[in-house]
Protein backbone atom coordinates (compact mmCIF):
# COMPACT_ATOMS: atom_id res chain seq x y z
CA UNK A 1 0.00 0.00 0.00
CA UNK A 2 1.06 3.13 -0.96
CA UNK A 3 0.93 5.95 1.49
CA UNK A 4 0.42 9.50 0.02
CA UNK A 5 1.50 12.38 1.60
CA UNK A 6 -2.18 13.19 3.05
CA UNK A 7 -2.53 9.66 4.70
CA UNK A 8 0.89 10.55 6.22
CA UNK A 9 0.35 14.09 7.85
CA UNK A 10 -2.84 12.23 9.40
CA UNK A 11 -1.36 9.10 10.69
CA UNK A 12 1.68 11.39 12.21
CA UNK A 13 -1.05 13.29 14.00
CA UNK A 14 -2.81 10.72 15.15
CA UNK A 15 0.05 9.04 16.96
CA UNK A 16 1.45 12.41 18.41
CA UNK A 17 -1.87 12.63 19.96
CA UNK A 18 -2.26 9.21 21.33
CA UNK A 19 1.57 9.74 23.02
CA UNK A 20 0.39 13.14 24.14
CA UNK A 21 -2.97 11.60 25.61
CA UNK A 22 -1.27 8.46 27.21
CA UNK A 23 1.32 11.49 28.77
CA UNK A 24 -1.74 13.19 30.27
CA UNK A 25 -3.36 10.51 31.65
CA UNK A 26 -0.51 9.33 33.55
CA UNK A 27 0.49 12.43 34.63
CA UNK A 28 -3.43 12.52 36.05
CA UNK A 29 -3.22 9.24 37.71
CA UNK A 30 0.44 9.51 39.04
CA UNK A 31 -1.17 12.99 40.85
CA UNK A 32 -4.04 11.36 42.38
CA UNK A 33 -1.58 8.23 43.74
CA UNK A 34 1.11 11.62 45.48
CA UNK A 35 -2.27 13.23 46.74
CA UNK A 36 -3.45 10.64 48.30
CA UNK A 37 -2.34 10.84 52.32
CA UNK A 38 0.46 9.04 53.75
CA UNK A 39 -0.01 7.00 56.22
CA UNK A 40 -0.77 8.94 59.51
CA UNK A 41 2.15 8.68 62.12
CA UNK A 42 0.84 6.54 64.56
CA UNK A 43 2.09 8.72 67.18
CA UNK A 44 2.62 12.45 67.88
CA UNK A 45 5.28 12.93 70.92
CA UNK A 46 5.02 15.82 72.62
CA UNK A 47 6.17 17.40 76.51
CA UNK A 48 3.77 18.93 78.84
CA UNK A 49 5.63 21.06 81.58
CA UNK A 50 3.61 21.43 84.94
CA UNK A 51 5.15 25.10 85.85
CA UNK A 52 3.78 24.78 89.77
CA UNK A 53 6.07 21.32 90.28
CA UNK A 54 8.90 22.43 88.81
CA UNK A 55 9.48 25.41 90.78
CA UNK A 56 8.49 23.38 93.98
CA UNK A 57 12.51 22.07 94.12
CA UNK A 58 14.25 25.63 94.42
CA UNK A 59 17.22 25.45 91.84
CA UNK A 60 17.04 21.71 90.96
CA UNK A 61 19.23 20.94 87.85
CA UNK A 62 18.31 16.76 87.63
CA UNK A 63 16.80 16.97 84.43
CA UNK A 64 19.67 18.87 82.84
CA UNK A 65 22.13 17.12 84.48
CA UNK A 66 20.89 13.41 83.15
CA UNK A 67 20.27 15.13 79.94
CA UNK A 68 24.14 16.52 79.61
CA UNK A 69 25.04 12.95 81.03
CA UNK A 70 23.48 10.28 78.92
CA UNK A 71 24.29 12.84 75.47
CA UNK A 72 27.65 13.34 76.80
CA UNK A 73 26.95 17.22 76.15
CA UNK A 74 30.09 19.45 77.09
CA UNK A 75 30.53 22.00 79.53
CA UNK A 76 32.72 24.95 78.61
CA UNK A 77 33.79 27.98 80.79
CA UNK A 78 33.56 30.29 78.08
CA UNK A 79 29.89 31.11 77.02
CA UNK A 80 30.66 31.51 73.38
CA UNK A 81 30.95 28.32 73.21
CA UNK A 82 27.65 26.75 75.39
CA UNK A 83 26.37 23.85 74.01
CA UNK A 84 22.93 23.19 75.39
CA UNK A 85 20.62 20.73 75.01
CA UNK A 86 17.72 21.35 77.90
CA UNK A 87 18.84 24.80 80.25
CA UNK A 88 16.49 26.86 82.66
CA UNK A 89 15.61 30.60 81.78
CA UNK A 90 13.63 32.75 83.72
CA UNK A 91 9.90 33.08 83.01
CA UNK A 92 9.69 36.03 81.36
CA UNK A 93 12.39 35.23 78.75
CA UNK A 94 10.88 32.05 78.11
CA UNK A 95 7.31 33.88 77.63
CA UNK A 96 8.56 37.18 76.78
CA UNK A 97 5.94 39.78 78.66
CA UNK A 98 3.08 41.61 76.69
CA UNK A 99 3.10 44.36 79.11
CA UNK A 100 1.39 42.93 81.71
CA UNK A 101 2.72 45.05 84.87
CA UNK A 102 0.53 42.79 86.82
CA UNK A 103 1.21 38.91 87.14
CA UNK A 104 0.83 35.73 89.52
CA UNK A 105 4.03 37.08 91.44
CA UNK A 106 5.96 33.70 91.87
CA UNK A 107 6.37 33.80 87.80
CA UNK A 108 8.72 37.06 86.93
CA UNK A 109 12.37 35.67 87.42
CA UNK A 110 10.87 32.09 87.76
CA UNK A 111 13.49 29.43 86.46
CA UNK A 112 11.59 27.38 83.73
CA UNK A 113 13.37 24.21 81.43
CA UNK A 114 13.64 25.07 78.08
CA UNK A 115 14.72 22.68 75.14
CA UNK A 116 13.61 22.04 71.55
CA UNK A 117 9.99 22.23 71.12
CA UNK A 118 9.99 19.70 68.46
CA UNK A 119 7.83 22.32 66.34
CA UNK A 120 4.70 20.84 63.94
CA UNK A 121 6.40 23.29 61.51
CA UNK A 122 9.91 23.71 62.22
CA UNK A 123 11.73 26.53 60.31
CA UNK A 124 15.10 24.92 61.31
CA UNK A 125 14.40 21.98 59.00
CA UNK A 126 13.00 24.16 55.73
CA UNK A 127 16.16 26.16 55.86
CA UNK A 128 18.98 22.79 56.29
CA UNK A 129 20.24 22.35 52.87
CA UNK A 130 21.46 18.64 53.55
CA UNK A 131 18.26 17.49 55.64
CA UNK A 132 20.27 16.87 58.19
CA UNK A 133 18.28 17.58 60.62
CA UNK A 134 14.17 16.45 59.85
CA UNK A 135 10.32 15.74 61.16
CA UNK A 136 10.00 12.32 62.11
CA UNK A 137 6.67 10.90 61.48
CA UNK A 138 6.05 10.92 65.39
CA UNK A 139 7.02 14.19 65.19
CA UNK A 140 10.22 14.34 66.43
CA UNK A 141 12.83 16.97 65.10
CA UNK A 142 15.44 14.66 64.53
CA UNK A 143 19.38 15.30 63.83
CA UNK A 144 21.50 13.35 62.05
CA UNK A 145 25.40 14.11 62.75
CA UNK A 146 27.37 12.60 60.26
CA UNK A 147 25.13 14.71 57.29
CA UNK A 148 25.72 18.11 59.13
CA UNK A 149 27.57 20.45 57.52
CA UNK A 150 27.83 23.36 59.94
CA UNK A 151 26.11 25.61 57.88
CA UNK A 152 24.38 27.12 61.02
CA UNK A 153 21.27 27.83 58.86
CA UNK A 154 18.90 25.89 61.59
CA UNK A 155 20.57 28.24 64.17
CA UNK A 156 19.46 31.25 62.72
CA UNK A 157 16.15 29.66 61.45
CA UNK A 158 15.46 28.75 65.26
CA UNK A 159 13.07 31.20 67.07
CA UNK A 160 14.12 29.36 70.34
CA UNK A 161 17.66 29.29 70.62
CA UNK A 162 17.51 25.20 70.88
CA UNK A 163 20.28 24.83 68.55
CA UNK A 164 24.27 25.20 69.60
CA UNK A 165 27.11 25.02 67.19
CA UNK A 166 30.30 23.17 68.33
CA UNK A 167 32.84 25.71 67.53
CA UNK A 168 35.63 23.99 69.01
CA UNK A 169 36.27 20.05 69.86
CA UNK A 170 33.70 19.07 72.41
CA UNK A 171 35.35 15.89 73.25
CA UNK A 172 37.91 17.18 76.14
CA UNK A 173 35.07 19.24 77.59
CA UNK A 174 33.14 15.98 78.54
CA UNK A 175 33.95 14.81 82.29
CA UNK A 176 32.29 11.72 82.02
CA UNK A 177 32.01 9.84 78.54
CA UNK A 178 29.19 7.94 78.26
CA UNK A 179 30.09 4.88 75.58
CA UNK A 180 27.18 4.48 74.30
CA UNK A 181 26.16 7.27 72.74
CA UNK A 182 28.28 9.55 70.16
CA UNK A 183 29.91 12.79 70.85
CA UNK A 184 29.64 15.67 68.57
CA UNK A 185 32.61 16.84 66.00
CA UNK A 186 33.99 20.38 65.68
CA UNK A 187 31.79 22.30 63.26
CA UNK A 188 28.75 20.51 63.84
CA UNK A 189 25.30 21.74 65.20
CA UNK A 190 23.36 19.89 67.95
CA UNK A 191 20.63 20.21 69.87
CA UNK A 192 17.72 17.81 71.77
CA UNK A 193 16.79 14.71 70.19
CA UNK A 194 14.03 13.89 72.56
CA UNK A 195 15.90 10.59 73.24
CA UNK A 196 14.80 8.41 70.11
CA UNK A 197 17.70 5.60 71.54
CA UNK A 198 15.13 5.38 74.25
CA UNK A 199 11.80 5.70 72.81
CA UNK A 200 13.03 2.67 70.88
CA UNK A 201 13.38 0.57 74.45
CA UNK A 202 9.93 1.66 75.96
CA UNK A 203 11.86 4.58 77.82
CA UNK A 204 10.97 8.14 78.20
CA UNK A 205 13.82 10.45 77.36
CA UNK A 206 16.05 11.05 80.19
CA UNK A 207 14.94 14.67 81.75
CA UNK A 208 11.52 13.19 82.11
CA UNK A 209 12.89 9.89 84.16
CA UNK A 210 15.12 12.40 86.04
CA UNK A 211 12.23 14.64 87.32
CA UNK A 212 11.68 13.86 90.89
CA UNK A 213 8.64 16.07 91.53
CA UNK A 214 7.29 14.60 88.13
CA UNK A 215 6.98 17.99 86.48
CA UNK A 216 7.65 16.77 83.16
CA UNK A 217 4.97 15.07 81.49
CA UNK A 218 6.14 12.74 78.17
CA UNK A 219 3.42 10.89 75.59
CA UNK A 220 1.24 10.55 72.85
CA UNK A 221 -0.42 13.44 72.00
CA UNK A 222 -2.81 11.22 69.28
CA UNK A 223 -3.60 8.91 71.70
CA UNK A 224 -6.53 9.99 73.93
CA UNK A 225 -6.24 8.19 76.89
CA UNK A 226 -2.23 9.46 77.02
CA UNK A 227 -1.59 11.70 80.61
CA UNK A 228 -0.46 14.29 78.41
CA UNK A 229 -3.95 14.61 76.70
CA UNK A 230 -5.62 14.47 80.14
CA UNK A 231 -3.35 17.31 81.38
CA UNK A 232 -4.03 19.52 78.29
CA UNK A 233 -8.01 18.83 78.29
CA UNK A 234 -8.14 19.62 82.42
CA UNK A 235 -5.55 22.72 82.40
CA UNK A 236 -4.61 25.80 80.41
CA UNK A 237 -1.44 25.17 78.56
CA UNK A 238 0.62 27.71 76.54
CA UNK A 239 3.40 27.82 74.08
CA UNK A 240 6.11 29.63 73.39
CA UNK A 241 6.16 32.21 70.58
CA UNK A 242 2.88 30.42 69.36
CA UNK A 243 2.19 33.57 67.13
CA UNK A 244 5.08 32.89 65.21
CA UNK A 245 3.38 29.34 63.42
CA UNK A 246 5.70 27.05 64.24
CA UNK A 247 3.31 24.82 66.07
CA UNK A 248 5.80 24.04 69.59
CA UNK A 249 4.52 20.86 71.23
CA UNK A 250 5.60 21.53 74.26
CA UNK A 251 3.12 22.61 76.21
CA UNK A 252 3.67 24.57 79.55
CA UNK A 253 0.50 24.23 82.57
CA UNK A 254 0.11 27.34 84.30
CA UNK B 1 87.93 3.71 29.39
CA UNK B 2 89.70 5.96 31.85
CA UNK B 3 86.33 6.93 33.32
CA UNK B 4 85.63 3.28 34.51
CA UNK B 5 86.07 3.33 38.00
CA UNK B 6 83.74 7.07 38.19
CA UNK B 7 80.78 5.40 35.87
CA UNK B 8 80.88 1.92 38.11
CA UNK B 9 80.86 3.83 41.27
CA UNK B 10 78.13 5.85 40.13
CA UNK B 11 76.03 3.15 38.43
CA UNK B 12 76.65 1.68 42.19
CA UNK B 13 75.38 4.69 44.09
CA UNK B 14 72.30 4.99 41.44
CA UNK B 15 71.60 1.24 42.08
CA UNK B 16 71.69 1.31 45.76
CA UNK B 17 69.85 4.41 45.96
CA UNK B 18 66.76 2.76 43.73
CA UNK B 19 66.75 -0.04 45.79
CA UNK B 20 67.21 1.34 48.96
CA UNK B 21 63.24 1.00 50.21
CA UNK B 22 63.75 -2.81 49.66
CA UNK B 23 67.08 -2.72 52.24
CA UNK B 24 65.25 -0.07 54.09
CA UNK B 25 61.99 -3.15 54.66
CA UNK B 26 64.59 -5.71 55.14
CA UNK B 27 66.56 -4.23 58.05
CA UNK B 28 63.44 -3.15 59.94
CA UNK B 29 62.11 -6.63 59.41
CA UNK B 30 58.53 -5.30 58.06
CA UNK B 31 58.69 -6.42 54.43
CA UNK B 32 55.90 -9.11 53.80
CA UNK B 33 54.01 -8.21 57.00
CA UNK B 34 50.62 -8.39 57.19
CA UNK B 35 48.23 -5.93 58.90
CA UNK B 36 47.42 -8.63 61.10
CA UNK B 37 44.43 -7.33 63.20
CA UNK B 38 43.73 -9.87 66.07
CA UNK B 39 40.05 -11.17 66.03
CA UNK B 40 37.83 -11.75 69.30
CA UNK B 41 38.70 -15.02 70.95
CA UNK B 42 35.22 -15.77 72.51
CA UNK B 43 33.21 -15.22 69.23
CA UNK B 44 33.34 -17.07 65.86
CA UNK B 45 30.72 -15.18 63.62
CA UNK B 46 30.80 -12.00 62.70
CA UNK B 47 27.37 -10.02 61.33
CA UNK B 48 27.75 -11.32 58.13
CA UNK B 49 30.38 -13.66 56.08
CA UNK B 50 34.08 -13.31 56.81
CA UNK B 51 34.73 -12.00 53.01
CA UNK B 52 31.59 -9.54 53.09
CA UNK B 53 32.80 -7.98 56.35
CA UNK B 54 36.76 -7.78 54.60
CA UNK B 55 35.53 -6.34 51.70
CA UNK B 56 32.49 -4.56 52.34
CA UNK B 57 32.13 -3.45 55.96
CA UNK B 58 32.45 -0.03 55.41
CA UNK B 59 29.17 -0.13 53.37
CA UNK B 60 27.14 -2.37 55.94
CA UNK B 61 28.70 0.14 58.48
CA UNK B 62 27.16 2.76 56.55
CA UNK B 63 23.64 0.80 55.91
CA UNK B 64 23.30 0.61 59.63
CA UNK B 65 24.24 4.54 60.35
CA UNK B 66 21.45 5.28 57.94
CA UNK B 67 18.86 2.91 59.03
CA UNK B 68 19.12 3.84 62.89
CA UNK B 69 19.45 7.34 62.80
CA UNK B 70 17.02 8.32 59.62
CA UNK B 71 14.71 5.38 59.62
CA UNK B 72 14.53 4.26 63.26
CA UNK B 73 15.34 0.84 62.25
CA UNK B 74 17.55 -0.62 64.98
CA UNK B 75 17.72 -4.34 64.40
CA UNK B 76 19.66 -6.22 61.85
CA UNK B 77 18.85 -9.77 60.68
CA UNK B 78 22.23 -11.49 59.94
CA UNK B 79 22.77 -14.09 57.25
CA UNK B 80 22.99 -16.99 59.65
CA UNK B 81 19.30 -15.48 60.99
CA UNK B 82 20.72 -14.44 64.76
CA UNK B 83 19.43 -10.42 65.42
CA UNK B 84 21.44 -7.57 66.13
CA UNK B 85 21.22 -4.61 67.55
CA UNK B 86 22.98 -2.45 64.92
CA UNK B 87 25.46 -0.61 67.15
CA UNK B 88 28.98 0.55 66.36
CA UNK B 89 30.17 0.71 70.44
CA UNK B 90 27.56 -1.78 71.54
CA UNK B 91 27.74 -4.31 68.72
CA UNK B 92 30.99 -4.44 66.85
CA UNK B 93 32.93 -3.23 69.82
CA UNK B 94 30.78 -5.78 72.19
CA UNK B 95 33.09 -8.28 70.41
CA UNK B 96 35.99 -6.24 68.78
CA UNK B 97 36.83 -4.94 72.13
CA UNK B 98 40.58 -3.42 71.45
CA UNK B 99 39.82 -0.58 68.33
CA UNK B 100 43.47 -0.54 68.52
CA UNK B 101 44.34 -4.01 67.66
CA UNK B 102 41.52 -4.16 65.14
CA UNK B 103 40.39 -1.35 63.45
CA UNK B 104 43.53 0.86 63.64
CA UNK B 105 45.69 -2.11 62.54
CA UNK B 106 44.28 -2.21 58.62
CA UNK B 107 43.36 0.79 58.41
CA UNK B 108 46.72 1.75 59.24
CA UNK B 109 48.51 -0.72 56.92
CA UNK B 110 46.07 1.12 54.76
CA UNK B 111 46.77 4.33 54.96
CA UNK B 112 43.31 4.61 55.29
CA UNK B 113 41.62 7.80 57.68
CA UNK B 114 38.54 6.71 59.32
CA UNK B 115 36.10 9.47 60.75
CA UNK B 116 34.18 7.18 62.84
CA UNK B 117 36.19 7.92 65.87
CA UNK B 118 35.71 11.74 65.80
CA UNK B 119 32.44 11.03 67.64
CA UNK B 120 31.71 7.62 68.60
CA UNK B 121 33.34 6.44 71.91
CA UNK B 122 36.03 3.63 71.71
CA UNK B 123 34.46 1.88 74.95
CA UNK B 124 38.50 2.03 76.38
CA UNK B 125 38.81 5.32 76.46
CA UNK B 126 35.44 5.85 78.12
CA UNK B 127 36.87 3.80 81.01
CA UNK B 128 39.80 5.88 81.06
CA UNK B 129 36.91 8.58 81.05
CA UNK B 130 38.22 11.66 83.13
CA UNK B 131 42.01 11.52 82.52
CA UNK B 132 41.22 11.08 78.47
CA UNK B 133 39.18 14.01 78.60
CA UNK B 134 41.60 16.14 80.13
CA UNK B 135 44.43 15.03 78.00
Amino acid sequence: MRVGRKEFLRLSGLSLLALAGKKVVNAITSAAQANKPATRPAKRWAMVIDIKRCLQEQGCTLCINACNQVHNVPRFQDRRHEVKWIWKEAFQHVFPPDGAEYMVAELPGAPLPVFCNHCDNPPCVRVCPTQATWRREDGIVMMDWHRCIGCRYCVAGCPYGSRSFNWVDPRPHIARLTPDFPTRAKGVVEKCTLCPERLAEGRPPACVEACKPKAMVFGDLEDPASEVRGLLNTRYAIRRKPELGTRPQVYYLV
Amino acid sequence: MRDRALILTGLFVFLVLITLPIWWDAARGTTSKGPDPVLPANEKTCVAPVEYMRTSHMQLLIDWREQVVRSDIRTYKAFNGKTYRMSLTGTCMGCHADKAQFCDRCHNYAAVNVVCWDCHIDPKLARGGAEYARR
